[in-house]
């Protein structure tokens, strides 16, 4: 009797445990922006999207193209034509089929939405077609290279055709995707709320039953929180506070490095600034220690860097190496062009860091003969004075994208969106056209080489570093992986 | 009475009026617009020219003021562009939490306030005088958002008592609710409660010395009944005034208490709009927080009245 009792019961707990509430609290920086893939464009919506809204590929830890909701792709020889085939069998949050049509539905939203921020990232698609249920073919105007590493983002995220054209442009408010959960409600600044889908097409791997996406703007009382149990996970922990999370018994620190880089630029169209001539940039560059930047401001934990990408990164251009810090070569070169005492005014945000790494460079380049001034002002406004060229140098970060076509063609091409230098120089277009123009590695690497071989010595901006992002979570959760895109893969996670 | 109040509702209508056109204008003072910042980092021109279009910014100040003011007219507060969401269901969503918040501190504020302005006056120059200044220095001194994280770090991080954060609605659970907003209702309070003990003691003082509470004194009036019925009334009217503008204060957002606690209020409503340049929603809250306000204050003017009737012929 007392056996049977025994059973029942542990029967019973084994059936009550995997209901159990079980909800990971996230924290957080910011709070996103609206829900939808086409017209998101925060780092932090993107958190909320790795749990909302699978991709056509993800990327691997080598930042190759892995299998999501495609399984199989195949690029034709002379590279304009892409076939992909779906799983089979998936399904969205209201049940429709993930299938070519929901595709072919999906890209062209991206496309043509009024408002799309992915228009510019898959601008070369010329059309999309349905070939069978599962098999889409998209025909390009001219080859590009960096469209799977485009679909391992919000460009791949496909919608549910039936709910986005039943929400319109209400669709932030009820996204339906085909990701490990479904969305449940959400109030701004407080809380996303989504839940575990049932029928996700890897429900095994889904352990976790509920996330709670919280925004809490400030990193002491975001790790306060997690301290105080309020919250399991947190991301962009400050690097200053890593050595003491990683003391702390009660907690875990996980990092990795962004793929993104730190920079100054400089607007090169600003007639009578020193930073106009090409000696007074090198100069600048020569007078900077970028390890110690790291040091004083981030506690070493940042990645010194001189390219688009880090050293670590396959596609670093190895010719060019992390150039050593000479204040004797930079004055020559002060004097050289005739500006021994160069007056720059540094735009930097008005956040808790920017501002000291503006004062680093301000002391470490005054060794030269730099005078560097600082400006603080908000990120909006950093941004309308960096379109209109109301600035002279400025302290500029971007968060990365797999591909390093992402983190140079809109920068460095004339005339490009975010070419705030306004630096235009035929070398460095036909490099990125060549980048982008075929998927060879060989060819591929020789036209990184070629870029690097312009833009390293015209410098439009000096590259500083690479953020390591870092996350702190409670000791509960088991089977963190980070990832250099900086979000969270919910997939093989647990919460005891 | 009537007439008194018809008055004061006349004049709030164009208070409102120009809050609503000043902090329009005082707005486009401000580099970059919503497209700006709604593009963010990756700045598509063309999707920053649909938003310009789409929301009326390439339009003059006038029509866009004239816009937006039809709006409001029709009872539209217009959309948050950055949160795709109606105006008025941001504000009646926020509005909640934040009057729960302002009408907690203020108790807090009163409860420690009042009785420690009259024992100060009262014990003049005594050491409960001395104590009760010092802890209103205090009060004044230390900043909301240290206090906030001391509190924090004590009641959740060590003793685990209170939640950290976060806002939990009372039709959810008012226990919950409650202890989600202890925290912060006291870091709030705190800091009023010194400037309303600073009040109640000068008032205190200039009636316990009139005449009036003499006589009574002599007419051997207890001294409990001499300090509540006769004395206090009298010297509630700069209270009122004083909790009325520090509660319209607390109405427009309490921004860093808010941002320690996360709590889901105007402040943090308002500093996200602000820097996102999300317009719409900085005057739809500016509109409600200004009518509150007005509100508010004629709330005070009758309570005055109430209390002190000789204010009632004015």
């Amino acid at each position: 009797m007392l056996r049977l009792a025994a059973a029942c019961l542990v029967a019973g707990l084994a059936l009550t445990a995997p209901l159990s509430a079980q909800t990971l609290r996230y924290g957080l920086m910011e709070d996103p922006d609206a829900l939808d893939p086409t017209l998101a464009r925060t780092f932090a919506s993107r958190m909320v999207f790795a749990a909302l809204c699978d991709k056509l590929v993800d990327i691997g830890p080598d930042l190759k193209p892995v299998p999501q909701l495609a399984t199989a792709w195949e690029l034709s020889p002379d590279e304009k034509t892409l076939t992909m085939t779906l799983r089979p069998g998936v399904r969205f949050h209201d049940g429709e089929p993930v299938n070519a049509a929901a595709a072919k539905f999906s890209i062209e939203r991206h496309l043509k939405l009024p408002g799309s921020q992915r228009r510019g990232e898959i601008a070369p698609i010329d059309s999309v077609e349905v070939v069978d249920d599962l098999t889409f073919r998209i025909t390009l105007k001219q080859p590009f290279a960096p469209l799977m590493a485009q679909f391992t983002d919000r460009a791949g995220m496909l919608v549910s055709p039936k709910a986005a054209e039943r929400l319109g442009d209400k669709f932030a408010t009820g996204p339906v995707c085909a990701g490990p959960f479904r969305f449940v409600e959400r109030v701004p600044q407080d809380r996303i709320v989504v839940e575990r889908f049932p029928d996700y097409w890897n429900k095994d791997q889904i352990q976790i039953q509920r996330i709670e996406f919280r925004p809490i703007p400030d990193t002491t009382v975001r790790l306060t929180n997690l301290r105080a149990g309020q919250l399991d996970l947190l991301e962009r922990l400050a690097p200053t506070d890593a050595p003491q999370v990683a003391r702390d018994a009660k907690l875990k620190l996980a990092s990795t490095y962004e793929l993104g880089f730190q920079s100054v630029l400089f607007n090169l169209g600003r007639a009578g600034s020193p930073v106009a001539d090409p000696r007074v940039r090198a100069a600048f560059e020569l007078s900077l220690d970028r390890a110690a930047i790291s040091q004083v401001v981030f506690n070493g934990e940042f990645l010194p860097g001189n390219q688009w990408v880090s050293p670590k990164h396959p596609d670093y251009v190895k010719e060019y190496p992390l150039p050593k810090r000479d204040v004797a070569k930079a004055k020559a070169l002060l004097a050289e062009a005739g500006q021994p005492k160069p007056q720059i005014t540094l735009m930097v945000y008005a956040n808790s860091e920017a501002p000291q790494v503006g004062q680093v460079i301000q002391a470490m380049t005054k060794e030269a003969g730099f005078d560097v001034k600082l400006q603080a002002t908000d990120f909006t406004t950093a941004l309308d004075l960096a379109d209109k060229g109301q600035y002279e140098a400025y302290l500029y970060n971007w968060s990365g994208r797999p591909d390093p076509d992402g983190n140079t063609f809109s920068f460095l091409s004339c005339k490009a969106p975010l070419n705030y230098p306004r630096y235009c120089s035929e070398g460095a277009d036909a490099a990125l056209q060549a980048e982008r123009g075929s998927v060879d590695p060989e060819k591929r690497k020789a036209a990184w080489k070629a870029l690097a071989d312009k833009v390293l010595t015209d410098r439009p901006g000096v590259y500083l570093m690479h953020r390591k992002l870092l996350w702190a979570y409670s000791p509960k959760i088991s089977g963190f992986v980070p990832y250099p895109d900086g979000l969270v893969r919910f997939t093989g996670l647990k919460l005891d | 009475m009537l007439r008194f109040l018809a008055h004061r509702l006349a004049l709030a209508v164009p208070t409102l009026v120009l809050a609503s056109m000043i902090i329009f204008a005082l707005q486009q003072l401000l580099p970059g617009d919503v497209a700006t910042a709604l593009t963010g980092e990756e700045r598509d021109p063309e999707v920053i020219a649909f938003i310009r279009q789409k929301y009326h910014l390439d339009q003059p100040l006038p029509v866009r003021y004239a816009y937006w003011a039809a709006g409001v007219l029709q009872g539209d507060l217009g959309v948050s562009v950055r949160l795709q969401k109606p105006v008025a269901e941001l504000v009646l969503e926020k509005l909640p939490v934040t009057l729960e918040l302002a009408c907690l501190a203020m108790l807090v504020a009163l409860a420690i306030g009042v009785p420690m302005g009259i024992l100060s006056a009262v014990k003049r120059g005594t050491w409960m005088d001395a104590a009760a200044n010092g802890i209103a220095l205090w009060g004044l001194s230390i900043p909301n958002f240290w206090l906030g994280i001391l509190l924090i770090l004590l009641f959740s991080v060590h003793l685990g008592w209170l939640p950290a954060s976060g806002y939990v609605s009372p039709g959810e659970s008012l226990v919950d609710n409650l202890r989600a907003m202890a925290m912060p209702a006291f870091v709030l309070g705190n800091a009023i409660a010194a400037v309303m003990m600073r009040h109640t003691r000068a008032a205190m003082l200039g009636v316990l010395g009139s005449d009036y509470v003499r006589t009574a004194r002599a007419k051997g009036v207890s001294p409990l009944r001499l300090v509540l019925r006769h004395a206090l009334p009298n010297a509630a009217i700069p209270i009122i005034t004083l909790g009325a503008l520090e509660f319209g204060q607390l109405l427009s957002g309490a921004v860093l208490t808010e941002q320690v606690f996360s709590v889901p209020g105007f402040g943090k409503l308002m500093v996200d709009a602000v820097f996102n340049r999300d317009f719409a929603t900085v005057q739809g809250v500016v509109i409600c927080t200004a009518a509150t306000y007005i509100a508010l204050n004629l709330a005070a003017d009758v309570l005055s009245a109430v209390v002190n009737p000789k204010l009632r012929r004015a």
